[in-house]
């Protein structure tokens, strides 16, 4: 197998793999469909704009998590953004765990909302890392004269 | 998700070229959401489908340019937003007697908040992501127009 089949190869494989985890879903995949040679750069930047926005709402949280006197509200609508910009890109699990999350914010439970701000910051770390290294794989397969494949959906 | 050996390129010009909105008189929408992520995913889509696009960050800017004379088939305003929100935008564009269709944008499930977006004076309300499935009922209902 040439340099190019096998970093095809690879990956196509882990891009399935992303999916069948449930780290990406098919939101994902429409954003794929949506680059083409006028916007080659359509994904990472957008997915770039999700790792900024989610950063610092990931931050807020922490620190409103932080306060004597916890405002929940301000807590939830920090979720429910990181929720919906998580779907946005396809950010399944993140996605998920938000929902969980902000049912804490509505209890107003600390001990809860403490919790799932770790597994939230699990969740988004691992999809940021995967996402990095596809765009790496992605580059090293144009590097190599290939080409990225297509995604169909399922 | 699998992926397939077809190539992007040949497939997305198919779908371009078969648009009837290529072909005749464009069709112009404005996105309005405070997320830049947002603004760019939708301006993406609709622009797939032969959509010019403009954008706004916030329900303010949105009626600004249609009190700068501004005309758009269609408008896809997110609910929440600083300076002026979706609704309160809504409210003001149907003040003003703007007849784009307007089609809220959200994140929120809760039946209430919609319905009071809704009442603000959409024609419809979807829940974010925007996807291809969402638009194209909404293209052919402006192509038949």
């Amino acid at each position: 197998m040439d340099a190019v089949a096998r970093l095809h190869r690879q990956l196509v494989d882990y891009s399935n793999s992303l999916f069948q985890e449930g780290i990406l879903d098919n939101q994902f995949g429409h954003l794929q469909q949506l680059q083409d040679e006028s916007n080659p750069d359509f994904v990472a930047e957008v997915v770039n704009l999700y790792f900024k926005d989610s950063e610092r709402l990931l931050n807020e949280i922490t620190v409103a998590l932080d306060q004597q006197n916890v405002d929940f509200t301000k807590v939830g609508g920090h979720v429910h953004q990181l929720k919906g910009s998580s779907s946005s890109i396809g950010a399944q699990r993140v996605n998920n765990v938000c929902t969980a999350f902000r049912s804490f914010c509505e209890e107003k439970n600390i001990e809860g909302c403490q919790q799932y701000l770790q597994h939230l910051k699990q969740e988004y770390y691992l999809v940021k890392n995967k996402l990095q290294t596809l765009f790496q794989l992605q580059q090293q397969l144009l590097s190599a004269g290939g080409s990225i494949p297509a995604y169909e959906m399922r | 998700m699998m992926i397939g050996a077809e190539g992007a390129s040949s497939s997305k010009k198919a779908r371009i070229s078969e648009n009837p909105v290529s072909k005749n008189r464009p069709y112009f929408a404005l996105v309005v959401d405070d997320d830049p992520m947002i603004r760019r995913i939708h301006s993406m889509i609709l622009k797939s489908v032969g959509f010019k696009v403009e954008v706004a960050e916030n329900g303010k800017e949105a009626v600004d340019l249609f009190r700068t004379g501004a005309k758009f088939h269609i408008v896809f305003i997110d609910m929440e937003m600083p300076v002026m929100d979706g609704i309160e935008a809504t409210k003001a564009m149907r003040a003003m007697k703007v007849e784009s269709k307007i089609v809220g944008v959200t994140s929120r499930n809760s039946e209430t908040e919609r319905e009071v977006f809704m009442q603000a004076g959409l024609d419809l309300c979807y829940t974010k992501p925007l996807t291809m499935a969402k638009i194209v009922p909404l293209l052919e209902e402006l192509q038949k127009n």
